[in-house]
């Protein structure tokens, strides 16, 4: 460590004094000329409502109106507002939310709330000139503010009916005992549509040091420090700099305790470029002000691997010495014998595809900060996980796990990329060393750089099917890019064998899934853990298997899905509540439809084709064969409120409401006296990570469990049957059973130290079977399904897509909350668009938002959403995991239609328009 | 805006103005450093070639090519803002031209009447990264930073556009070019700055159409661009300008391709014309967005849905 003390910053650059108005009121504030507004309004005016996704207008997330006009405010300098009139988010409700903020939360159109208010202030411009938009017109005026949750169709809705939200807000609150299948407006939706939510960059202590990372910019490099202390000396205001040498515990972290490799700051060599070596950490305006071109490090460039092909070729350099070929680990599930049932097939195909790295993208960078309270070290940042945050960062940091607190703030988009610590420990050190808070907000580039992708995968598998149609055998093998550690690489290589036969009776099965190192980006989870690629491999299969039988595809898919009674690839029979056999029939009116459609379509037109496609899903929900148990706690205040311990991270997709709709109902209490506590490690038990499509199947569970011990608890104090109803009226409980009616006084109650009278605390963890050598077993208790269409036209001359409609079905089991269903569904398919046609993350060159491209709120089709309820015996009120099933059929139903339209598959995702040509033109060539 | 370089070691304390304080002496002075970091922001024209006249500056004007060039890193060049310069902002039009102020956004293109010849240029402004990029970024930023996928500059090539330069000293004109010679590359010297982009009258004539080809919907860098105006008398073609962008390390027009059109009759034809006229401006790469070969192919299309709508055939809407 180098450190100087604190307090002899100064910033480098002249202020000046800028008058402006933001949102009705005379500011001013004193900054260099050229500070970007956005940064006014964080830094100096704490207007934290405007977001900052990108720095460089490619997200729109810091959209405010200027004298009345959408700019991003990240690329205005301060000067250029002088004497303007400034409207932020904060400024729109005016008393009251506004019609468009109501419409906001009516449809549903937040979900984590980062894009949220850059959508409200374009959308507020809009209005303003066009009360009742067009949908081209709504799609043009929010054109430049992407967002990564919602799929944007209800945010079009929103915008479009916002005039008929005149009259406030409807929170739909649905009656006591009926919370489960209402949609009530999201329990945490105002402070999203008002600026008010604190995300992970947003409450930043004024007196905390900024934290900079000194990165690699190199993939494999062994590095030195040259004189620390003398930088520090000629550098005003930078309070120290931190390496490897000063991590007090161990530094290897990874949320597979038995594969943790990844030290915090690198140990004299980097094996990814943008892995962290070093922290700078300063006053903010000395930090903002540094150049660390001149940082003292000298690089010795290595030589690199990075693609997996290189890395497990024989003699290739070990990017991890106790890991032979680079091979991280290996999943297989093996059932029947499936070469002698190929070669017993009437038909049989084969296929090999390619995917690419993908981004999570979500809009909040990886933000939070740190502070000392007495010997516990605080950790306030975004995160999907905060009891694996704090047990990774004590361990760095050699702290017992009870003296790390993990707060976590609301967190803008995760998808599986926030599971994994990424700032906590360097901001925990920080703290730690100088005793000051510590504050550090990832640019984009840094994020995209140092933080988990999804694995590429290279796939390649035969199927065979009987004379009849029936699927006979399997085999499957892919190669998983997992990158320079080990992350979330484990699970993909297990998750996919299991998946791979897709939710079709296999009764022949071999299936390998291998992650192997590379020195490229570390690749973790990410909505499906491998299971989307897999399915494109065996849905693209399906389709030519279906043809080479000349089956209509979606009569081959019905005829080989699970059924109850079924056994899967590992044995497991499944008894009840497979839904895939009702998800892929809802489909038939419409596959019917849209193949008419595509037919009249393409006998009229040459230049462009028009196909359609389908694609299933099955997905277990939870960890594979591993314990996953969740924990609610809930109580009765002796004011007379329901405190509810919601543990399980509301990362946008609702569990804030969906939880306690479950809590409400199991307890028999209505929704508006529930008070949620945050999923503080400190005060709240562990209710798991958000991943795996868990949260509303195993916390779900736990808060049912938790619900129905509470009033059990209550009505045996009362002395009543399980028939009484209970009521809270202020600070009494009353209590009725028949005629005869109790009252209890809170008040006269014992209260517990948090102010309780009651308590119930309950666990659940899914009954699951280990996985043997052949992979047979019971790795999920629950599994949901679902299916999808995409209906597309594509340009035959240039190569591009025009999505027309996605139809989807999916079997939730139970819809706790149909709104927020849907808003999964289409959150999930407009990822799946972008895996499929245009995301491709290339380290060293895509690492920002305008060469990485999602899709805008013009490349998401209208969705028709069914949902199909086949309860589960498991599940609470027979709910199923969604959050990935949703995403999973996307992409292959989108190549399903473009082999429809052009009759090629393209095999390497993303099928952009160069290769959808190349793949037309090779044809064209072959005739 | 294009970097002018940074070569503030020797320099120290020279005079900078800033908005409504004409006159004042206004200097950042890095602390701990011996360079010192010069701001100003004129409020005329030629106290602004006056400051370009005497030192090294970054121009700063819509910012949107400015700050992610910038990203995280510190302030280190002497920053010209002429966002202060009321009198470069606006389209005029006088006998000789169509003059359009440095300043001018591309929503003020989109709003501003203009003759159909302007039709490509308007359809380009409506494409330049979002709203919120077009009501800041301005015409002549477009062209300063020189990018192979600027989408202003294949419509102005087919409008005959030339820049308007001037330093203190001197003023002059080059056809845009002249003006644009690389990736990232200009023929601004020391001392200059773009003050309009000029288009003549006899060019913003007949009618045009700017086809643009991205891999999704709004915020996108073209994998390859199109524009066409074209002059149609007696029912032919008299007149037929084309560039194509994103498909070289500038926009180029293609002559080939100008001429097969020429006197040809307006119908569904012209798009045979284009299809095997020659077009060997072009030297494509292959990146992220697309191969070269795809590249080649798709301009030769693009040119043509272009041409076609030009006349009022066909869409010029061609996002995946």
């Amino acid at each position: 460590m180098s450190m100087v003390q604190p307090g002899m910053a100064q910033s480098g650059m002249e202020r000046t004094d800028i008058a402006f108005e933001v949102n009705g009121a005379s500011v001013s504030v004193s900054v260099p000329p050229v500070r970007r507004l956005s940064q006014v309004l964080r830094d100096e005016l704490r207007l934290t409502g405007t977001k900052v996704g990108c720095d460089a207008g490619d997200c729109g997330a810091c959209t405010v109106l200027v004298d009345g006009n959408p700019v991003c405010a990240c690329l205005v300098p301060a000067a250029s507002v002088t004497g303007a009139s400034v409207t932020t988010v904060e400024g729109l409700a005016n008393g009251r939310l506004s019609a468009l903020q109501a419409s906001f939360l009516e449809h549903g159109a937040a979900q984590c709330g980062i894009c949220t208010p850059g959508l409200l202030v374009a959308a507020t411009a809009l209005l303003e000139r066009n009360p009742t938009p067009s949908e081209a017109e709504t799609q043009d005026a929010l054109g430049g503010v992407l967002c990564r949750c919602t799929g944007y169709r209800k945010i079009v809705a929103a915008v479009m009916q916002a005039s008929r939200h005149m009259n406030g807000i409807d929170l739909r609150l649905p009656e006591m005992g009926h919370a489960v299948g209402a949609s009530p407006i999201r329990l945490d939706g105002v402070p999203k549509v008002t600026g008010d939510e604190k995300f992970g960059g947003d409450s930043f202590p004024t007196d905390a040091l900024s934290v900079l990372v000194v990165r690699s910019p190199h993939y494999h490099a062994g590095f030195s420090f040259g004189d620390l202390d003398a930088w520090i000396k000629a550098h005003p205001g930078i309070a120290g700099i931190f390496t490897a040498a000063d991590i007090p515990g161990k530094n290897c972290f990874g949320v597979i305790g038995p594969f943790a490799d990844q030290p915090a700051l690198a140990e004299g060599v980097v094996r990814l470029r943008g892995e962290a070596v070093a922290l700078v950490a300063g006053e903010r305006e000395a930090i903002l002000d540094l150049d660390l071109t001149d940082f003292p490090i000298a690089w010795t460039e290595l030589p690199h691997l990075l693609q997996p092909r290189e890395a497990k070729a024989d003699g290739a350099a070990l990017i991890h010495s106790h890991r032979p070929a680079n091979l991280l680990t290996s999943g297989y599930v093996e059932r029947g014998d499936p070469e002698r049932a190929l070669a017993a097939a009437a038909v049989t195909v084969s296929g090999v595809i390619e995917t690419s790295f993908v981004e999570h993208a979500y809009i909040e960078p990886e933000a939070g900060y740190a502070y000392m309270e007495g010997d516990t070290l605080v950790v306030v940042a975004c995160t999907q996980a905060p009891y694996m945050d704090r047990d990774d960062t004590a361990k760095v940091l050699g702290l017992a796990v009870d003296k790390v607190r993990i707060v976590p703030t609301a967190t803008g988009g995760g998808f599986g990329s926030k599971l994994d610590v990424s700032l906590q420990p360097l901001i925990g050190l920080v703290a730690m060393k100088t005793g000051r808070p510590a504050a550090l907000a990832y640019t984009r580039n840094e994020s995209m750089m140092s933080t988990t992708k999804r694995h590429p995968a290279e796939m390649k598998a035969t199927i065979g099917a009987d004379a009849e149609g029936h699927i006979t055998g399997m085999v499957f093998e892919g190669d998983f890019n997992t990158g320079a550690y080990a992350s979330w690489g484990p699970t993909v290589a297990n998750r996919v064998p299991v998946h791979a036969s897709g939710p079709y009776l296999t009764p022949n099965y071999r299936a390998t899934g291998y992650a192997i190192h590379t020195n490229g980006p570390i690749a973790g989870a990410f909505r499906g853990f491998g299971v989307p690629q897999a399915t494109i491999m065996q849905e693209t299969l399906y389709d030519e298997l279906a043809g080479k039988l000349g089956m209509d595809r979606l009569d081959f898919r019905l005829k080989n899905c699970l059924r109850d009674g079924c056994a899967t690839v590992t044995g497991q029979r499944l008894e009840s509540g497979v839904g895939i056999g009702e998800c892929l029939e809802q489909l038939q009116p419409h596959w019917t439809r849209a193949l008419a459609d595509a037919e009249a379509f393409n006998t009229a037109s040459t230049a462009s084709k028009r196909g359609v496609g389908v694609a299933s899903c099955w997905y277990g929900c939870g960890n594979t064969s591993l314990p996953n148990p969740s924990t609610i706690k809930v109580g009765i205040s002796v004011s007379g409120d329901v405190v509810l311990h919601q543990g399980a991270v509301d990362i946008g997709q609702g569990s804030n409401t969906v939880i306690t709709q479950i809590c409400a109902d199991a307890l028999g209490l209505p929704l508006d006296k529930f008070k949620l506590k945050s999923a503080d490690t400190a005060i709240t038990p562990d209710a798991g990570k958000t991943s795996a499509s868990r949260q509303t199947f195993v916390t779900g569970k736990a808060a049912e469990k938790a619900g129905r011990a509470l009033r059990e608890k209550i009505l045996r104090f009362a002395n009543v049957s399980e028939q009484a109803t209970i009521a809270l009226d202020g600070a009494n409980l009353s209590i009725r059973e028949g005629d005869a009616a109790r009252r209890i006084d809170l008040s006269e109650l014992k209260v517990d130290a948090d102010g309780m009278v009651f308590v119930a605390e309950e666990t659940y963890d899914p009954p699951t079977l280990p996985l043997d050598a052949k992979g047979q077993g019971k790795p999920y208790a629950v599994y949901g399904y679902g299916a999808q269409i995409a209906e597309l036209e594509v340009d035959l001359k240039l190569g591009t897509v025009k999505l027309i409609k996605i139809t989807a079905a999916h079997d939730v089991g139970r819809a706790i909350n149909p709104v927020l269903v849907e808003g999964q569904i289409e959150g999930g398919i407009a990822q799946g668009i972008g895996m499929a046609l245009m995301e491709e993350y290339i380290p060293g060159r895509t690492e920002n938002l305008h060469d990485y491209l999602i899709p805008t709120i013009g490349d998401v089709p209208p969705v028709e959403h069914i949902l199909v309820e086949v309860p589960d015996t498991e599940g609470p009120f027979g709910a199923k995991g969604l959050g990935e099933h949703v995403l999973i059929p996307t992409a292959p139903a989108i190549l399903n239609a473009i082999r429809h339209a052009t009759g090629v598959l393209v095999t390497k995702v993303p099928a952009t328009p160069s290769r959808i040509l190349a793949a037309i033109r090779e044809k064209e060539a072959r005739r | 805006m294009n970097l002018t370089g940074l070569d503030t070691g020797g320099k120290s304390q020279g005079k900078a103005l800033w908005a409504g304080q004409s006159g004042t002496a206004r200097f950042w002075e890095g602390s701990g450093r011996q360079s010192v970091i010069r701001y100003a922001k004129p409020t005329t024209v030629d106290e602004a070639l006056a400051l370009l006249g005497e030192d090294r500056w970054r121009i700063l004007a819509g910012g949107t090519d400015f700050y992610p060039a910038q990203g995280a890193k510190p302030f280190r060049d002497n920053i010209l803002d002429i966002n202060g310069l009321a009198e470069l902002r606006g389209i005029e039009e006088t006998d000789e031209c169509w003059r359009i102020g440095a300043r001018t956004t591309w929503t003020d293109i989109v709003r501003h009447k203009l003759p159909p010849a302007f039709d490509a240029l308007k359809a380009a402004a409506r494409e330049v990264g979002s709203v919120q990029i077009q009501n800041v970024a301005s015409v002549a930023g477009n062209l300063c930073n020189a990018s192979p996928a600027a989408d202003g500059v294949p419509a102005l090539l087919t409008l005959d556009a030339d820049v308007e330069l001037r330093s203190a000293p001197a003023i002059r004109h080059l056809p845009l070019d002249a003006f644009v010679l690389g990736n990232r590359r200009t023929a601004l010297q020391p001392g200059e700055m773009v003050t309009a982009i000029r288009v003549p009258k006899r060019s913003a004539v007949g009618s045009s159409a700017f086809v643009k080809l991205g891999a999704r919907r709004y915020l996108v860098i073209s994998i390859a661009m199109a524009a066409a105006r074209l002059v149609v008398e007696n029912g032919v073609v008299a007149e037929a300008v084309i560039a194509v962008g994103s498909c070289s390390a500038v926009a180029r027009r293609v002559a080939g391709v100008e001429a097969a059109l020429r006197g040809r009759p307006i119908n569904e034809a012209l798009a045979d014309a284009v299809m095997s006229a020659p077009m060997d401006e072009l030297s494509p790469i292959s990146d992220v967005r697309g191969s070269a070969e795809y590249r080649q192919d798709a301009a030769r299309e693009i040119v043509a849905r272009a041409v076609c709508a030009a006349i009022g055939l066909g869409e010029s809407k061609v996002a995946a």
